[in-house]
Order: structure tokens, then C-alpha cells, then sequence
């Protein structure tokens, strides 16, 4: 008996990753695979060094589950720094993310409507980070089919940022050898989906603008606080342009 | 006390990084279609936030300095061989590992 339900649940976990959707989502997440589990065990190991159990990094990934912010929050936590300031940073660390479920607006609608869809809906906001983002901006396939990989791609990263938070904060400091620069991963995945989009798509405007206010950012907001900035000079930019775009085209005809 | 702050700054922080998340479902969850502007933006946007967010990730590059050229070599390879192979994890790995090499001198 003991056996036939050893077997089964295995066989159903077996089932579970042959599922088609779960395959393609493992493959298409794997290098978020790399950076989540590098990134939150170097967390899990600067929270057990600054004083703190595993379970209090698992709660703070669990709950808040965004990447950089959490690495600002270990220094917050062990100061007095006043509880508005530790928000307003929150804030414009985070606003970025309002941005990118704007692309994904109609997409989540449609979760709504399947089984236990406001879960599901609830579920995608909360996942949606930098990374589960840009993967999910590149599938290329039919809404019905999306949607499933979609969730499995999110549900993929944030499992492995639980388990290198966990690993990080229990054995993240017996590892013998040096993982320094391992979180270029991050950047170079970055590099790729940004080449894609621009071989995909046939105006370079918007890349063009995002990267001049980048650098602008950069330069008059200092190398922490740009992003912000830059995000809202570059949709004014190209919102500017598509309107001036609009009346000169209108003048013409 | 301080556990209570701790738990109160979780439980807070968690509240605004979902709210943001949220915030485009919060505002047009009456009407049924978005105004057209935003329609745009959450078009075009990506590629943009992509170029910001390389730009974020090698920020702390300058001019003259060893571990930033290796970055940005790093970069290039990584970049040049995903136009020339079309194969991203190839190209993740091969990158992160050719800068891994040079920080563990």
C-alpha cells in the first residue's frame, strides 16, 4: 500500500515534469535558473552574516521577492533607518515593475476567466520581476498555450530564488570555491533578450530612447537611482514622438 | 520591539513592491479597453526597459580599469556570439565564464 502511493505521487510528479508546458517553461527560465539560484544565495549568505536565521531571508523572499530591493532591506534591517524612508525606497526601486505588467494587461485578464483564476491573476503580479518579465516577453506562441507556460515560468523562478535563499542562509558559506562575477549571468541574459527584441522588431526608436535616457539617467541621477528616471523621460520621449509622428502624418493627407 | 518593527517593515515592503505590480490591473479593471498611449507604451517599452536595465547592471564600469574592460569584453562576447550562433545559453554561459576566469585572479 505504502508502496502503491510512493509510486504513484512519484509517477505523478514524474507527469507533472513531462508536462509540455513545464518543459518548455524549464528551458526558456533556465538562465533565470542561474542567475536566481547565484543572486539569493549570495543573499541568504549577507543575511546569515548580518545576523539573521534562514527563515527570516525565506519569509522576506517568500513575501517581497524582488531582487535588489532585498539586498538594500539587509542594511535597513540593521539600523534604525526610519520606517518611511525604507518605503519610499521600496517605492522607487519597485515602480519600474508598475511598468511591466502594463505589458501584460490583457494577457492576465484572460487567467481570470480559468480555474481558480483570481489566484492565478493575484499569483502572476506578485511574480512579476525583471527576469520572469523579460522570459515571458519572449514566448512566441498562441495566447491559450502562453498563459500555462507563463505561470510555470513564474512559479519556476520564484522556486529557485526560495531555494538559493535557503541554501545561501544555511550553507552558503561552506562552499570552497569563489562564485565572484557569477551574477554577470543576469547581465548577459539581459544582452540576449535585448538583441532579440531588436532583431524582432523593425523601429529601433524605443531601444534607441530607453538607452540615451539610460545614459542620461546616469549621468544626473547618479548609478543608483536611474532607472526610475530614465523609465519615465523615455515614455514621455516616446509618447512625444508618436504624437508628432501622428500630426505630420495627418498634415500630409 | 524589534521583532515587531522587523515584521511590520516586511509585511509593509511586500504591500508596495505588490501594489506596484498591481497598479495597471487596479486602474483599468472597469474599463475594458486602455487608453490608447498606454496601449503604446506597454508595447514599445520593453526593449527600452531592457537597454536600461544592461545599462543598470554595468554601471559601475569606468574608464581605465581592469575588471571593467573585462566586463565589457565579456559583454561582447556574449553578444557576439548570440548574433552569430542565435543560441542564448551558449552565449549566457560563455560570457558569465569568461568573466568569472578573470575575477578569480
Amino acid at each position: 500500500m505504502k508502496w502503491n502511493t510512493t509510486f504513484d505521487s512519484w509517477n505523478y510528479a514524474g507527469k507533472i515534469m513531462h508536462n509540455k508546458y513545464m518543459k518548455t517553461a524549464f528551458m526558456k527560465s533556465f538562465p533565470v535558473m542561474c542567475s536566481y539560484l547565484f543572486v539569493s544565495t549570495a543573499y541568504g549568505l549577507m543575511m546569515s552574516e548580518a545576523g539573521f536565521p534562514w527563515y527570516i531571508s525565506l519569509i522576506i523572499s517568500l513575501t517581497i521577492y524582488t531582487g535588489a530591493f532585498q539586498f538594500v532591506l539587509i542594511t535597513f534591517l540593521g539600523s534604525n533607518t526610519p520606517v518611511i524612508t525604507i518605503l519610499l525606497t521600496a517605492f522607487l526601486m519597485n515602480a519600474r515593475q508598475s511598468f511591466y505588467s502594463l505589458t501584460f494587461v490583457s494577457e492576465f485578464k484572460a487567467y481570470a476567466k480559468e480555474k481558480m483564476g483570481f489566484g492565478k491573476l493575484l499569483y502572476m503580479i506578485h511574480t512579476m520581476t525583471d527576469e520572469t518579465y523579460a522570459v515571458n516577453c519572449t514566448l512566441q506562441m498562441e495566447n491559450a498555450q502562453k498563459r500555462p507556460v507563463m505561470l510555470r515560468v513564474a512559479f519556476l523562478s520564484r522556486f529557485w530564488w526560495m531555494c538559493g535563499t535557503v541554501l545561501g542562509g544555511i550553507a552558503g558559506q561552506i562552499i570552497p570555491f569563489h562564485l565572484e562575477g557569477i551574477d554577470f549571468c543576469m547581465t548577459a541574459l539581459f544582452i540576449t533578450i535585448f538583441l532579440d527584441q531588436w532583431q524582432k522588431t523593425e523601429s529601433h526608436i524605443s531601444a534607441l530612447t530607453g538607452l540615451s535616457a539610460a545614459f542620461f539617467g546616469l549621468l544626473f541621477f547618479g548609478k543608483n537611482n536611474f532607472i526610475l528616471p530614465a523609465l519615465v523621460i523615455t515614455s514621455f520621449l516616446l509618447i512625444m514622438m508618436k504624437n508628432m509622428k501622428r500630426k505630420k502624418t495627418d498634415g500630409t493627407i | 520591539m524589534e521583532q515587531y518593527r522587523m515584521a511590520g517593515i516586511i509585511v509593509m515592503a511586500a504591500a508596495v513592491t505588490f501594489l506596484l505590480r498591481a497598479l495597471p490591473f487596479l486602474v483599468f479593471r472597469k474599463k475594458q479597453s486602455m487608453p490608447a498611449e498606454l496601449a503604446y507604451l506597454g508595447k514599445v517599452l520593453p526593449s527600452a526597459i531592457m537597454a536600461i536595465l544592461i545599462v543598470y547592471c554595468m554601471r559601475n564600469i569606468s574608464i581605465c580599469n581592469a575588471d571593467s574592460m573585462a566586463m565589457i569584453l565579456a559583454a561582447l562576447i556574449t553578444a557576439v556570439s548570440y548574433i552569430w550562433k542565435r543560441n542564448a545559453f551558449l552565449s549566457i554561459v560563455g560570457g558569465t565564464a569568461f568573466y568569472m576566469l578573470f575575477c578569480q585572479k
